[in-house]
């Protein structure tokens, strides 16, 4: 069934099997929505690899995401109804900013669609002000 | 609105290696922040996180709140809110004397200012900007409660974005659940419900549920 996942940053819609807390995707589609590739030493995106285990990975090669990201630390929420599934970032991340205190990166566009990053101001101080219009 | 508050500043202190990076939590994007932001005329970079991404990230709950980071990319303040503060919150109140709250909000605004002006100026020598140990006090632990508020919020965004409101709804109201402290997803959820909602009764009857509390963290400036 056709599934919107967001996994950290990706986001993709792809054919999916939901089966209770475990999320089904077959390994070329993981990989084409979101860079997910299954490798001798494991599931791996760029540099980050996990070792797979029985449950993680179905004898047809299909790859429980749900389970990966818990795996991973990640927040996994969904919405049955409509096939909508949030695989948060990992909390790695933020025990990484409370060690280290380096701003974490984002991308953002302005009113015209020009996309900044944070990390284009490196070398200068930088006052970061959230607001909103309600 | 502060935006012209935050432009001057920069206009003022651009040219002596500062930027003020302004994002509005606005998960209707462009249509719903663009009435604030074109009016200001903008040269920093006034960015729109229809996501709230960056509150995710700084681990942030009301609006404004801000963050001071250093020339090496390090946070040095982690979560203020600015100039911001209690002044408002007997607004709807009979009587409410609106000049005394402006002149506290004038008061607030230049002692921010002048405290920012003093870490451009001082950088680490800056009384506000605060050591190492005292940036981690001041960062929320994580909570696994906060991350699947978090991970809910983010899915209501993605079903606001594909026109599914009833979706929307039923994601925040988890998000709210799982952080009843969060202005962010109360309000954002609001607004979306209906233009005005994020300001109305619910609002203020919140507000007034604080009793004692502080409706924006505490803060030393």
């Amino acid at each position: 069934m056709e599934t919107t996942i967001l996994f950290e940053d990706a986001s993709a819609t792809l054919d999916a099997t939901a089966d209770g807390e475990s999320l089904w995707v077959a390994p070329d589609a993981l990989e084409r929505g979101l860079g997910w590739s299954a490798k001798p030493e494991g599931l791996c995106r760029g540099p980050v690899c996990v070792p797979r285990w029985a449950e993680l990975v179905r004898a047809d090669g299909a790859v429980d995401v749900a389970a990966l990201a818990r795996h991973r630390g990640q927040a996994v929420v969904h919405d049955a109804a409509r096939r909508t599934w949030v695989c948060g970032r990992s909390g790695e991340l933020r025990a990484g900013v409370a060690r280290s205190l380096v701003a974490p990166d984002f991308a953002l566009p302005d009113l015209d669609g020009r996309v900044h990053r944070l990390s284009d101001w490196r070398g200068r101080k930088v006052l970061l002000n959230s607001w909103a219009s309600w | 609105m502060d935006l012209p508050v935050w432009q001057a500043l920069y206009e003022e202190l651009h040219d002596r290696n500062f930027v003020v990076i302004t994002i509005a939590m606005d998960t209707g994007g462009a249509d719903d922040a663009r009435q604030w932001i074109e009016p200001a005329r903008p040269t920093h970079p006034s960015l729109i996180d229809t996501a709230h991404v960056v509150a995710e990230l700084y681990d942030w709950v009301n609006v404004p709140s801000n963050a001071w980071i250093d020339e090496e990319g390090r946070i040095v303040r982690p979560n203020d809110p600015g100039f911001a503060g209690e002044y408002f919150r007997g607004m709807m109140d009979e009587g409410f004397d609106f000049k005394a709250m402006m002149a506290e909000y004038g008061r607030m605004r230049d002692r921010y200012l002048a405290a920012v002006r003093d870490w451009v100026a001082n950088g680490p020598a800056s009384r506000w900007a605060l050591p190492p140990d005292v940036v981690r006090a001041r960062m929320a632990g994580a909570s696994p409660d906060h991350a699947r508020a978090t991970a809910w919020f983010r899915l209501g965004t993605l079903l606001h974005e594909r026109g599914d409101a009833d979706g929307a709804q039923r994601a925040f109201a988890e998000a709210k659940r799982l952080r009843p402290g969060s202005w962010n997803y109360k309000r954002q959820a609001w607004h979306l419900e209906q233009a005005g909602k994020s300001g109305g009764p619910e609002f203020w009857a919140e507000v007034k549920a604080l009793g004692d509390r502080p409706y924006y963290p505490r803060h030393e400036l």
